[in-house]
């Protein structure tokens, strides 16, 4: 079953955490994963992988450059999940 | 003074080895004659037929935060906590070009430009290059971690610690086998004395505790198999000695411009007089029997540093507990120093560490500088008979006090495969 906006959004503050240990309510929709959550490029890769698995999605290389938000990540997942 | 011989100094210790996360602990359990080896658990190692180490006695993973361990290959992990505690050590409270306190505006801190790093291991990322390996196979391409190439680049420890301290000198990483963390002191000796640098945190870190490394060198004959006496394996000097024990951790020191440390205040530990380097140039992995390349190296000490042999009175022998190695450093001892090696307290401590690889001469610098410094020489374990071939002063089972009046002198040897002699002397202040 697909998952919704606000479990999306659950599953990538868990993501967050776990790759770069910020608190789960920290990450919010309107957060940077580079400004606001410590995400460098190389952990961005790990953050994809790990949402890639979680929602059975597949995030092609040339769409992460335009996650740049949170919220730019749910709504890329909510829309192409399997 | 010209910037070419400028005196250095040790102002930081930090190390975290098999006897403790730290260098206090770590020296405790020096003194005490503590072996740090114990049985490898697990299924991984069952096969192997050596299945002891001298494992950290902390675990990286309990002491820093997950996000940053994660991203980090166990050597750096070890090389960042040592650094952090001889930085600390040294006096500084932030990373350079950073005013954190009242004595920093002072001008207590050291300027970016003017700090570097030199920190070795012998063979760098190795685990997280078998684990990633892992992963290709069972997970597949898109499971390996982005992390993987700064993991395993052998310049990782060093790079993470200018990272942590803001070193802008420059950040180095000589690899020389077992000789590594000592090549990488001398190296860092060297940038301060030629100016280059005011300050550079320098040592050796290793983890290499893995069944592929531990198999390929019990395949060399270099290791102990005594899997029933774990503690009582790693016994140089000892007639029944079998080969060397692995073990894992860092050891890293502040060093600095004796200018630099006196401009803002800083507890001197001693000074580096400098270090003896030469090649063997015999074989790939066999020590040269005749001890010729190691003479080298010590005379080479003796003719370029103003070590005076009457003022030495410890050595922290290379000692790895193999049966040609542990004899022939001392018989080479013998033709370069003469008399002078009976007024010697040599000491082992891979007896208890076992044998830290490229990490072997940062824990081993770090023990150096506190025997000089409270005047104790720490013991070798496990020589229950001594081997006939050994003619000089090894510390046996109980430390030893050195002469408590008037300077005095002690070296650090490390040798490893390749040929690579280094040798390191410091003195009191």
């Amino acid at each position: 079953m697909a998952a919704t906006q606000e479990e999306i959004v659950e599953g990538l503050a868990e993501i967050v955490n776990e790759i770069a240990g910020i608190p789960v309510e920290d990450v919010e929709v309107g957060k940077s994963f580079t400004d606001d959550l410590d995400v460098d490029s190389l952990s961005m890769v790990e953050v994809v992988v790990a949402a890639e698995e979680r929602f059975d999605v597949k995030i092609p290389d040339e769409d992460v450059k335009n996650l740049k938000t949170v919220g730019d990540a749910a709504d890329y997942i909510l829309k192409h999940q399997g | 003074m010209s910037p070419t011989n400028r005196t250095v100094v040790v102002t930081g210790i930090g190390a975290t080895t098999p006897l403790g996360g730290d260098s206090a602990s770590t020296w405790e359990g020096l003194l005490a004659g503590r072996s740090g080896v114990k049985p490898l658990e697990g299924e991984r190692f069952a096969e192997l037929p050596v299945r002891i180490a001298a494992q950290a006695a902390v675990d990286p993973g309990e002491v820093l935060p997950r996000p940053l361990a994660r991203k980090l290959d166990r050597s750096a992990q070890f090389a960042l906590i040592a650094a952090r505690e001889a930085w600390a050590d040294a006096g500084y409270t932030a990373p350079a070009g950073t005013v954190a306190s009242a004595a920093d505006a002072a001008g207590a801190s050291v300027v970016p430009e003017r700090l570097g790093t030199v920190i070795a291991s012998g063979i760098g990322g190795v685990t997280t290059l078998l684990d990633q390996y892992d992963v290709l196979k069972e997970k597949g391409v898109r499971r390996v971690s982005p992390h993987t190439v700064p993991m395993l680049m052998p310049n990782g420890p060093s790079a993470n610690v200018g990272l942590e301290v803001n070193a802008r000198a420059g950040v180095h990483t000589p690899v020389s086998a077992c000789a590594s963390g000592a090549e990488a002191i001398g190296y860092a000796v060297e940038m301060i004395r030629t100016g280059r640098a005011d300050v550079v945190v320098a040592g050796g870190t290793e983890a290499a505790i893995h069944p592929l490394p531990i198999a390929a060198f019990a395949n060399m004959m270099a290791m102990s198999k005594n899997n029933e006496d774990p503690t009582g394996a790693s016994r140089p000097y000892d007639k029944g000695r079998d080969g060397f024990v692995l073990g894992e951790g860092a050891g890293v020191v502040v060093l600095e411009s004796a200018e630099h440390a006196a401009a803002r205040g800083a507890r001197v530990y001693c000074e580096v007089l400098g270090q003896g380097l030469s090649a063997d140039s015999h074989h790939i992995a066999q020590p040269e029997p005749t001890g010729r390349g190691v003479a080298a190296a010590v005379q080479n000490l003796l003719d370029n540093t103003g070590l005076d042999p009457a003022e030495l009175v410890h050595l922290n022998a290379h000692a790895t507990s193999t049966p040609q190695g542990d004899t022939a450093e001392l018989k080479a001892l013998r033709q370069v120093l003469g008399d002078d090696l009976d007024h010697i307290a040599i000491s082992a401590t891979k007896s208890m560490t076992g044998h830290l690889l490229g990490g072997a001469g940062g824990i081993e610098t770090v023990a150096t500088v506190l025997a000089l410094y409270h005047r104790i020489a720490p013991p070798t374990i496990n020589v229950h008979e001594l081997d006939d071939d050994i003619d000089a002063d090894i510390v046996r089972g109980e430390p030893r006090k050195l002469p408590v009046d008037g300077p005095i002198s002690a070296i650090n040897n490390s040798f490893g495969f390749g040929g690579h002699n280094v040798t390191l002397a410091f003195r009191t202040v």
